[in-house]
């Protein structure tokens, strides 16, 4: 009778399945095409060498030690900084006008484009400051760019620890730091370090920010401390694949299967840390 | 009539959740080494009240408070009390069990160690786990999650926890409620090993309850004490029209 | 011992924590100051009028043109094509995984796209340009290297896990009555979707449209390697573009003296570029919190 109505429900259900399965032809696709194309060029030595120009010649080694040094220096710097904020927000701020702007603030901050950090960064850390294209003058201005999803994040998780916990160490007489920093902080951990993690896998992957403030492409030595120049992962492969050489462009996916990996190990150890303390929720 | 010394003793005191009255005027006296038990029906006040005696009101936004509450004969609002300190003598167990996302060991020391205990620490766990008779189901376990023992396990933990900081009074919030029968029953026995020691004020639903386990019992209905007296006097002989219609379950 | 001191360490851990809620404060108040002075003497030196509605934005070679319309249209078009691509599949995907998944299903598919969302934006950059033009190039041969075309896909693919993952959110937010509403009165699960769980969710997917427009405006690496490099006042996707990110790329990647009109020319376009970003995510992230409210009461 209704056969219409059963036909276009098919139609409509296969419809939505043939949809997701191409988001995951896409993801497909794109990981296999940079493992296709990268893989040949990707060596060990690959991983020593210094840039060059000559694709054959050219490596990732300095790529490599700013990705980390900068990865450092950021986690050093924002992870203080954010889940202090959310300590705050979360267990000191009464819900009244000023706290509820600085929330908005936060959630406006995590919106900002990547560039227009950059942009700060460049006039702020590298002219005002006078920090020039330092380790320092990229980390800070990625601590930036990643302080509110750190910040969300474990506002997140410290908001996930169930209340009882709480009343529990007031009820013991303790004073609100020790209730917080003993009880509260440890419950959360899991939370906040996926946050944490998430946060600095967007610091290691961010271009923009670090071309704006003059993150060279062309670093033929090892970055020794926060005050050197640098070049990282990704700024290294937009180098590369912005140039016309086909040859340069079997590099710059050699240089992503690198930053994939140490992406996917990254998230990796978030996952394991989540599951390894699922218990306790 | 008794004559000893009320270790807590409110007068007058009024207390408001913004503009919606909770507690009207309730004067009463609680005196040491007793179980005192607060009945009346649900919103009648009672956990309102307890939560007063160690100032766990105090995070509640909006709340109002007034009339005098004395804690061995210290007027427990005045502006250079501390709650903290308050808390340290006044300790408290909640509905459900809430021990810390911690060890059992761990869940016994943290109070002390933040105020500063000088003693053995190991000793101090032992004799507040005897106590609150759960020593012999986790001594071999000590550093085990407290999350793995039963409801009624760890809600025993949490009276540990609250011995080990050698209170004076111990308020119980319902301890019971989220129990099974048999938890029940030996929470309640061990309530009546602690009252040689402790003062207890329970909060209980349950009027079996406070008939079994209290010495003294306090019926509060929407706000205002009704009745107050010895336990078995007010069971059995109540004065007041309302309490008798309570307790033998015309409402409630 | 810090516990021996509790009370003092107890006010300065919040005067400490204080503090640091301050780096925040400072980082909005410098965005908006810094952009604000520099775009102010960009405009002592251009007038608004010219840099809003000229059409010809050539800021780097004698004679100079600041109409910065080229690059708005360069970034519509990788907005619109984006939401274009990414709106029905995005959906689709809510919906199969709201509605009709089975669990397991469910709890693989939405952590493999996820990986999508992790993806940095340089790695979609070369995606296009070497996977997506080509393709596009075969298809269209009349395509230029650089496009409009691929970059908008490109952008779609990174704001697919955003938009899915929000209608999703939306579709299982719903209150489970209103879906049983729909199949006690005989509908087929293509009409509880169409005519009660959309319409119910709409509040809710408009704003993660809008969200999604705002993360596609500030896309910079992938649309700068895809969609070129020459502000073009077109509407042919098979042309090259700039967007007003990649023309900031362009400008920090030359030699441009600090101070000089060029160098003042980024962060005018930066300031508009914030200023429509920070609109959208305001009116975006109110009616996420609106419609909740509403969904939950």
């Amino acid at each position: 009778m209704n056969t219409w109505r059963y036909r276009r429900q098919a139609l409509f259900l296969w419809m939505c399945r043939a949809l997701t399965l191409l988001a995951l032809i896409i993801l497909g696709s794109l990981i296999l095409h940079i493992a296709k194309e990268g893989v040949s060029t990707l060596s060990l030595d690959f991983l020593h060498r210094f840039p060059s120009r000559f694709p054959h010649k050219a490596g990732l080694k300095s790529a490599l030690y700013g990705t980390l040094w900068i990865m450092c220096l950021t986690a050093l710097i924002a992870v203080p900084f954010g889940i202090a904020t959310a300590i705050y927000l979360e267990e000191y701020s009464t819900k009244n006008r000023f706290s509820r702007w600085i929330q908005i603030n936060i959630t406006n901050l995590a919106g900002i484009p990547s560039i227009v950090y950059g942009l700060l960064g460049l006039t702020v850390f590298v002219r005002y400051l006078n920090m020039g294209q330092s380790l320092w003058a990229g980390a800070l201005t990625l601590s930036l760019l990643v302080l509110p999803i750190i910040v969300i994040a474990s506002q997140e998780a410290i908001r996930a620890v169930p209340n009882p916990i709480r009343e529990a160490g007031y009820a013991l007489g303790a004073h609100p730091w020790q209730v917080i920093l003993c009880q509260v902080v440890p419950a959360a951990l899991p939370g906040i370090m996926t946050g944490v993690i998430l946060a600095l896998s967007r610091a290691i992957g961010e271009s923009a920010p670090l071309i704006m403030i003059g993150a060279l492409s062309y670093v033929a030595f090892v970055p020794e401390g926060p005050g050197d120049a640098f070049t990282v992962l990704p700024v290294q492969i937009f180098n590369w694949a912005s140039r016309p050489q086909v040859s340069f462009h079997a590099i710059a996916a050699s240089g992503i299967i690198v930053l994939l990996c140490v992406l996917f190990t990254m998230n990796l150890i978030a996952v394991l840390i989540r599951h390894k303390f699922q218990r306790y929720k | 009539m008794n004559q000893e010394a009320p270790i807590l003793k409110t007068e007058g005191l009024k207390i408001s959740y913004g503009s919606t009255p909770a507690i009207n005027g309730i004067s009463i006296e609680i005196r040491p080494n007793r179980v005192t038990a607060v009945i009346g029906p649900s919103g009648c006040g009672k956990s309102t009240l307890l939560r007063t005696f160690n100032r766990m009101n105090d995070f509640i936004p909006n709340i109002k408070t007034e009339g005098q509450v004395w804690f061995r004969g210290q007027n427990m609002f005045h502006p250079k009390v501390d709650p903290v300190n308050i808390r340290k003598h006044v300790g408290m167990v909640f509905q459900r069990p809430n021990p810390f996302p911690k060890s059992i060991y761990k869940n016994i020391t943290w109070g002390p160690t933040i105020h500063s205990y000088a003693g053995n620490l190991d000793e101090l766990v032992e004799k507040s786990l005897k106590r609150a008779a759960l020593w012999d189901e986790v001594k071999s376990r000590l550093h085990d999650s407290a999350f793995d023992l039963s409801g009624g396990q760890q809600q025993r933990l949490c009276i540990a926890r609250t011995i080990a900081m050698n209170p004076d009074v111990i308020l119980m919030d319902e301890p019971c409620s989220a129990l099974d029968p048999k938890a029940t029953a030996r929470i309640e026995d061990l309530i009546g090993e602690l009252r040689s020691r402790y003062t207890i004020v329970i909060v209980t639903h349950n009027m079996q309850q406070a008939a079994r386990i209290s010495d003294e019992t306090l019926f509060l209905y929407e706000g205002n004490l009704i009745e107050s007296g010895k336990t078995k006097a007010l069971f059995t002989n109540p004065t007041k029209q309302q309490t008798e219609d309570y307790i033998t379950g015309r409402f409630g | 011992m810090l516990h021996k001191h509790a009370k003092f360490v107890d006010v300065s851990f919040k005067g400490l924590l204080w503090l640091c809620i301050g780096a925040t404060l400072t980082t909005t108040t410098l965005v908006v100051v810094i952009l604000g002075t520099e775009a102010y003497h960009f405009f002592s030196l251009v007038p608004i009028t010219e840099f809003l509605f000229g059409t010809h934005w050539e800021p780097l070679i004698e004679p100079r043109s600041f109409g910065v319309l080229p690059l708005v249209c360069g970034t519509g078009m990788i907005v619109l094509g984006s939401i274009a691509f990414a709106l029905p599949i995005g959906l689709g995907i809510a919906t199969y995984l709201s509605e009709f998944a089975p669990n397991w299903v469910r709890s693989t598919i939405k952590p493999t796209l996820e990986i999508l969302a992790g993806i940095p934006t340089v790695v979609y950059g070369y995606f296009a340009l070497t996977f997506i033009t080509p393709i596009l190039r075969s298809l269209f041969p009349e395509t230029e290297i650089f496009n409009a075309a691929s970059g908008a896909i490109v952008v779609g693919i990174m704001i697919l896990p955003m938009i899915s993952s929000l209608c999703d959110d939306a579709f299982r937010g719903l209150p489970s009555s209103l879906r049983e509403g729909g199949y006690a009165l005989g509908a087929t699960p293509y009409e509880v979707v169409t005519r009660v769980v959309l319409p119910a969710a709409g509040g809710r997917i408009g704003a993660a449209v809008i969200l999604a427009v705002s993360r596609a405006i500030g896309e910079t690496m992938a649309v700068t390697l895809a969609a070129g490099a020459s502000p073009n006042l077109t509407a042919n996707p098979f042309e090259s573009i700039q967007t007003m990110t990649a023309y900031i790329v362009q400008v920090s990647l030359g030699d441009t003296p600090v101070g000089g009109v060029e160098y003042l020319t980024c962060f005018a376009v930066a300031g508009l570029l914030f200023t429509i970003t920070f609109i959208m995510n305001v009116i975006g992230s109110q009616l996420l919190l609106k419609t909740q409210w509403q969904s939950r009461s």
